[in-house]
């Protein structure tokens, strides 16, 4: 077993924006709502403090007021204890740190909050991955293997026509990487890197001071791609579960997915719940004349129209004689009555006005900014 | 060091709710769940939070473990504070022996000690078995702008019901004249809310008087009231408006939560300027299958709703499986209603399972002598085997 001080997590909050545009107009990757009631650092948050990790540095970069007002002091995932914590690490928090343009020069401007922590290990990972994951045995097998790096991957369909930003990796029958690809152009089964990368702090030390001496900022070319030979880089296999979010088509699908029964029993356990901002919102209320279809629905809704295939965040409203269908409605969403509207994401707070109609479709859900009033 | 307040609560969470019979077998009636989310203190609770009152004492005796842990450090509340807060008081030993809370006014008097420790200007003394939302503050000004001794929040109720309160005769200046607890011949209609603001150092006088002259009862509204109005201080009725329930009978608790799917019932849970906090159970969000009818009800997180569900109340983690049926009825976090299996005008307790086929209660119209019909009760952690029929009136605490 692992001592829980022995491993500090650090969460990247702002990777991967650029993928999701709309999204992070006014927000990190990490403050991204996903599935009903939850931010997109829910995930690695809960899974890390579920895996018995109780310090935290998240790493922010830019647009980070929401990621703020989401985490507060950490006490929804019980990181406001007196060992660890949550610790917030914006851009400019000491001397020598600025605007980062890659991983490693972002860990090299949070270096002194990482050298201060007592761990011997550090687990590292992104904001653009769903998934229920414990850390523990990822960590154990990295001790035993005695590796430079583990990377955690999963099995699943690439196709570089969809997915964008993504890590594949080959490896030997020993599970050591021997191959390193970054957005390679092929379709079909293969082991996409899930973003979560687990080192020994000293290490970690090491190729981040090598590799600022050398001007080189990014830790997947620069490290996994170039040093695959030098270093013992290990893939540790997560087979729940797991969605990565890298364009709005893929966050429109993996929201849908949480739909099927079997995926929400991997993802929400009963013995390593998903935590989250709490709002103290009502119970969903029903009106008189709802129906409701396989949705995922959360508190504080009022509904009185028609709901199918949706999505539904909390405190959302649907009017009389309205009919949503195959939508996701963000936080506040209010739907007056006679509408009808079909393959839509909404934004937090977007009010649509009585008897429109909306369609998006299936391949291109179509999306509504944030504060709309339509 | 202890910092003055000007105001401290004092809530009284010990009773057993001898009339919730199963439903109170394992726990105090203000942890008994309401409203899809809520246990009834959190009522209490969450007007002390939105009042400005942040110190706190929660008297309790009755079964405490499910209370005792749902209050917690009283964080869901914000009532964690550095100085005040929420404080847990169960009765206690002392050099001079132990002794149970005899009465409400006893409960107080045992713990004059907490209060003193924030040396107050005004106590205020509630109950933890009423839904409503009332803003504290408004009282406390009410209580210091008439200077009164004692103000005595007060609501109007039907004459044939008076007789179940303390009812008060008030003059013009909404100065008490008379009060008498549960009268026979009630001589007005406003009744006592058992919310009650006093200025300490009165109050303090009075519980010490009425321990000294051991009356057996040691209640408010049996003693330290009548005492005080026939020494002639000045107490003061203050008129609440808007949805006040209890919840002590069975038929009230099933009523009171039928009360939030009723759109001309005035209690609002989605005001985001008057939250009702909880404890919160991380639950995902509800998910309402393919095959559901969901009509009319309320619904809470973590719920997986595969069969119909019309009118009812339905808590957090409850699971309706495809081909169930649930209707004017209220089902507790955690239980399970099988497929096949009828549910109407009954409450079925917290981590329950009515398994296939089961049939508990009945509609009313169905019932040729009303008097044997009633809302049928299933307490916590009791299965309901196969194709059984639970008849109306029938309180069932044990699995069969």
């Amino acid at each position: 077993m692992i001592a829980n001080n022995s491993v500090l997590g650090l969460i990247f909050a702002n990777m991967h924006d650029s993928t999701v545009n709309d999204l992070t107009k006014q927000r990190t990757m990490g403050s991204v709502l996903f599935g009903g009631r939850y931010r997109m650092i829910d995930f690695p948050l809960s899974n890390m403090v579920n895996s018995g990790i109780n310090e935290v540095g998240v790493i922010t970069k830019a647009n980070y007021q929401s990621l703020l007002d989401h985490v507060g002091s950490g006490r929804e995932w019980d990181l406001s204890g007196k060992k660890g914590g949550l610790h917030l690490l914006p851009p400019f928090g000491h001397v020598g740190s600025g605007i980062y343009r890659g991983r490693i020069e972002a860990l090299n401007g949070a270096w002194s909050f990482i050298e201060h922590s007592q761990a011997d290990y550090v687990l590292l990972s992104d904001c653009d991955t769903v998934a229920t994951i414990d850390y523990r045995p990822a960590i154990e097998s990295h001790i035993e293997e005695n590796a430079d790096i583990t990377v955690i991957y999963s099995q699943g369909h690439y196709n570089s026509a969809k997915n964008q930003s993504a890590t594949v990796f080959g490896m030997d029958e020993t599970g050591r990487i021997n191959d390193v690809m970054i957005n390679p152009q092929m379709i079909g089964e293969c082991n996409i890197g899930l973003n979560m990368f687990i080192m020994n702090k000293l290490f970690l030390k090491k190729i981040v001071k090598e590799a600022m001496s050398r001007s080189l900022y990014s830790f997947r070319r620069n490290v996994l791609q170039a040093k695959k030979e030098e270093f013992k880089i290990m893939g540790y296999e997560h087979k729940g579960f797991y969605a990565k979010i890298d364009s709005l088509n893929s966050y429109y699908d993996s929201n849908m997915s949480l739909l099927e029964t079997e995926v929400r029993n991997k993802l929400f356990k009963k013995t390593s719940p998903i935590y989250t901002k709490v709002r103290d919102n009502g119970p969903v209320k029903y009106g008189l004349e709802s129906k409701i279809n396989n949705s995922l629905i959360a508190d504080g809704c009022i509904i009185e129209g028609t709901v199918e295939n949706c999505v539904l965040f909390r405190g959302v409203k649907i009017g009389k004689n309205t009919v949503v269908r195959d939508c996701i409605l963000m936080q506040n969403t209010i739907i007056d009555n006679d509408c009808n509207l079909s393959h839509i994401i909404t934004d937090k707070n977007v009010q649509i006005g009585q008897g429109r109609v909306m369609t998006g479709s299936e391949t291109y859900p179509l999306f509504i900014g944030k504060n709309a009033i339509i | 060091m202890y910092i003055k307040k000007d105001c401290v609560a004092m809530l009284l969470a010990g009773g057993q709710g001898s009339r919730l019979y199963a439903l109170t077998e394992d726990m105090a009636k203000p942890a008994v769940p309401y409203g899809g989310k809520y246990r009834i203190i959190d009522f209490a609770l969450s007007n002390c939070a939105n009042s400005g009152i942040d110190t706190v004492g929660v008297l309790t005796q009755y079964q405490p473990l499910v209370l005792h842990d749902y209050i917690g450090s009283g964080q869901p509340w914000d009532l964690d504070k550095l100085h005040g807060g929420v404080h847990v008081l169960p009765p206690y030993q002392t050099s001079l022996g132990a002794s149970w809370y005899e009465g409400t006014a006893n409960a107080i008097y045992q713990n004059m000690s907490f209060i003193e420790r924030y040396d107050p200007e005004y106590v205020i003394i509630l109950g933890g078995d009423h839904i409503y939302k009332m803003d504290y503050s408004k009282m406390l000004d009410f209580h210091k702008k008439k200077k009164a001794d004692c103000t005595i929040a007060v609501i109007d109720v039907p004459v044939e019901e008076a007789s179940r309160f303390g009812i008060m005769t008030c003059n013009e200046e909404d100065l008490v004249v008379d009060f008498t607890e549960k009268p026979q011949e009630p001589k007005s209609t406003l009744a006592s809310m058992g919310i009650y603001v006093f200025s300490w150092d009165k109050l303090k006088k009075y519980l010490i008087e009425n321990e000294n002259a051991n009356t057996g009862s040691k209640d408010f509204g049996k003693d330290i009231i009548p005492n005080m109005l026939q020494d002639g201080q000045k107490l003061y009725a203050y008129a609440f408006e808007g949805y006040w329930k209890d919840v002590g009978t069975l038929d009230s608790l099933w009523e009171a939560n039928m009360d939030l799917i009723n759109p001309n019932i005035p209690l609002d849970l989605y005001d985001p300027e008057w939250k009702i906090y909880s404890r919160n159970k991380n639950m995902p969000p509800q998910y309402v299958g393919k095959n559901a009818i969901v009509e009319n009800s309320m619904i809470s997180e973590g719920s997986l709703i595969n069969g119909t569900v019309d009118f009812s109340v339905i808590f957090s983690g409850v699971t309706i499986e495809e081909g169930a049926v649930v209707k004017d009825s209220i089902i507790m976090p955690g239980s399970v209603v099988k497929s096949g299996a009828i549910v109407e005008y009954a409450i079925i307790g917290e981590d329950s399972v009515i398994n296939s086929n089961s049939k508990i209660g009945i509609r009313p119209e169905l019932v040729d002598n009303k008097d044997e019909w009633g809302i049928a009760v299933i307490g916590h952690n009791v299965s309901i085997s196969e194709g059984t029929k639970i008849l109306p009136k029938q309180i069932i605490s044990e699995s069969i």
